[in-house]
């Protein structure tokens, strides 16, 4: 570890640009992330926030500017460096996107499978141990993920994106179309994952109630840039869309709570 | 070395060093599955542990264990690692255990694989009726008939496939014609190539060749696309609507192909003559006038309606095919690839044996 990595954010985004034809979705979008913090991006609908998300995951390149983790520039980098970089990060997508051909247990031990040589005994030890981390039951790992409910998935996603250890997880919309008690529950395993890995999250959300529980800062999109405070100071702060995104009636009855 | 044995005053101490990370998780379990585990009673000391994560905390547990199961007394020298006490709880509260699946028992194994195609075989009857029961409503109010739906099939399953078909039927007639001229020359018959290739072709081959082609390319597309409308549960809303799903995606794909493959079956006929022409002349120095004036002895016109009555036929069984295995896929993405491919066989081979069977009926009947 070398003594200035405290000091930079672990997740740096700098000017990015993204342009769909003549619609310009970022424009110039500043961001940073520091160790050991949980970020939510906000925005409204169509405001940008996956597209930010693949761009910083490198599964898009930016027109413009930078995204650095770990101090590694990732539009510089290229295959093996690139595929380094990305091992080093877990994530889940807003469906879950498990490969529906194979077991919840398969499906986790597939990014180990890939990135050493294992037997199958260790292997399927590592994925029940995951499989256990985010609170699934013992006999989800041989079901398939068509056979398991919404907020399982999630979990099964999670505890995939958890394979190898990474210290960082992106996590798009990890509470969408999960009931209130099973999103609180999802929250609970976030902060004790957090907790007990010391892990740094960036998450992209709609869930409000999600953002007040978890959030440490919040990133909100807004005219293709990023307006990002502590979640106590972004309340106040005086643009028309984020007062009327967390004052709103949604907003107050979350903030009630 | 992630673990090394040694002895300190008197006593025997396994230590763990450097990082035990996911990163190097092959050499960690080569090392605790090496390690020196001996019967004298053990100290593990942790303190040269550069890293540890809940990869490393695994393997450091395994060694525990294995120490445990050989009965061997272990102590830490100093606290037990947090990561390790962590990760051993987890694993303690939820066992791995090994799912083994059942043995496969021969009998059990046909019972199954009988009644599942008993069952398949109902399935295949009940649609074909839900199907003739559309048509049939149809027939009364014809706007159930989708005519808009109709024609898109058409164009796709016809229109875009003229130049894949053109092109196969021209090179197959190109290729009888030429192995009939070899055969022929040595009875000096060079003339009956004309009879061979255009009953061939007229019969046979133009419209076979056609129903392959397009048994591949729109029956896939056929189960593909139903396919993947399952597995987005489009299917499930249009049936939440009260929408009768055989009468907006299978009628239309069954009337469409059916009127596009007889269609696609003269353009490959055209082609399969102008093939066999064209080679007559070069190779046998048959000039168009005479291959047109031998052709016209060589057939009737039951010889072009013989191979053109298949085609509708054909066709059905095709988009049949083709809709019935896209309805029946649940689930996964590899169900989706496992029965677009049963689709495409099964239609080929559909598409031969109604072959046969027409060839027989000829037969028996004199066409």
């Amino acid at each position: 570890m070398a003594a200035d990595g405290a000091a930079v954010p672990l997740v740096v985004v700098r000017g990015v640009v993204n342009r769909f034809g003549t619609q310009v979705v970022h424009d110039g979008l500043d961001m940073a992330v520091e160790r050991g913090e949980i970020f939510g991006i906000v925005g409204g609908s169509g405001s940008g926030k996956s597209v930010l998300l693949r761009t910083i995951l490198g599964l898009q390149r930016p027109r413009a500017g930078s995204v650095a983790i770990e101090g590694r520039e990732l539009t510089q980098l290229h295959g093996g460096e690139l595929r380094a970089v990305k091992r080093t990060y877990g994530v889940t997508f807003q469906h879950g996107a498990l490969i529906s051909s194979l077991t919840v247990a398969e499906n986790v031990e597939l990014p180990l499978r890939e990135a050493c040589a294992l037997g199958a005994v260790p292997l399927a030890g590592l994925a029940a141990l995951k499989i256990g981390l985010v609170g699934l039951p013992g006999d989800a790992g041989p079901k398939y993920p068509a056979q398991l409910s919404g907020g399982m998935v999630k979990r099964a996603a999670l505890a995939r994106a958890l394979a190898l250890d990474p210290q960082l997880l992106f996590l798009d919309e990890p509470t969408s179309g999960l009931d209130p008690i099973a999103a609180a529950a999802f929250d609970e395993l976030l902060l004790y994952l957090r907790r007990t890995l010391s892990l740094t999250v960036v998450m992209v959300t709609h869930d409000l109630d999600s953002i007040y529980r978890t959030c440490d800062r919040v990133g909100v999109i807004v005219d293709g840039r990023m307006i990002s405070d502590t979640l106590a100071a972004i309340v106040d702060n005086p643009h028309p869309w984020i007062q009327e995104y967390f004052h709103g009636a949604r907003g107050r009855a979350a903030r009630r709570q | 070395m992630y673990l090394e044995s040694r002895t300190i005053d008197g006593g025997r101490e396994l230590r763990a060093s450097g990082a035990w990370r996911v990163s190097h998780a092959d050499e960690l379990a080569r090392a605790v599955a090496e390690a020196d585990i001996g019967s004298a009673p053990v100290t593990l000391d942790a303190s040269g542990l550069e890293a540890l994560d809940l990869t490393g905390a695994y393997f450091l547990h395994q060694l525990e264990l294995r120490l445990a199961a050989a009965g061997v007394a272990s102590t830490w020298r100093g606290a037990r690692p947090e990561t390790l006490a962590f990760t051993a709880g987890l694993i303690d509260a939820a066992p791995a255990g090994h799912h083994a699946r059942p043995p496969a028992e021969p009998l059990g194994l046909l019972g199954r694989w009988t009644v599942q195609q008993g069952g398949a075989v109902r399935e295949a009857l009940e649609f074909l009726g839900r199907i003739q029961f559309v048509l049939a409503s149809a027939l009364v109010r014809p706007r159930r008939f989708r005519f808009q739906s109709v024609v898109r099939h058409v164009y796709e399953t016809g229109i875009q496939a003229i130049p894949i078909v053109a092109l196969i039927a021209f090179l197959i007639s190109v290729i009888v014609a030429y192995i009939g001229a070899e055969e022929l020359r040595q009875f000096g018959g060079e003339v009956y190539v004309v009879d061979l290739v255009t009953i061939s072709v007229l019969r046979e081959l133009g419209v076979l060749l056609t129903a392959i082609i397009v048994a591949g390319r729109s029956g896939s597309a056929f189960t593909a696309e139903i396919g993947v409308m399952r597995l987005n549960e489009e299917v499930d809303a249009l049936r939440a609507m009260g929408v009768n799903v055989v009468e907006v995606l299978v009628l239309p794909r069954i009337l469409g192909l059916m009127i596009a493959l007889p269609l696609l079956a003269v353009i490959a006929d055209a082609m399969g003559l102008a093939g066999g022409a064209v080679l007559a002349w070069l190779v046998l120095d048959i000039p168009f006038s005479q291959f047109m004036a031998r052709m016209q002895e060589a057939i009737a016109t039951t010889t072009f309606w013989a191979g053109l009555l298949k085609a509708p036929v054909f066709a059905f069984v095709i988009a049949m095919i083709g809709t019935f295995r896209g309805l029946q896929v649940r689930e996964s993405s590899r169900e989706l690839g496992r029965l677009t491919t049963v689709a495409v066989v099964e239609s080929i081979f559909m598409v031969l044996f109604v072959d046969a069977v027409f060839a027989v009926i000829y037969w028996e009947t004199d066409f």
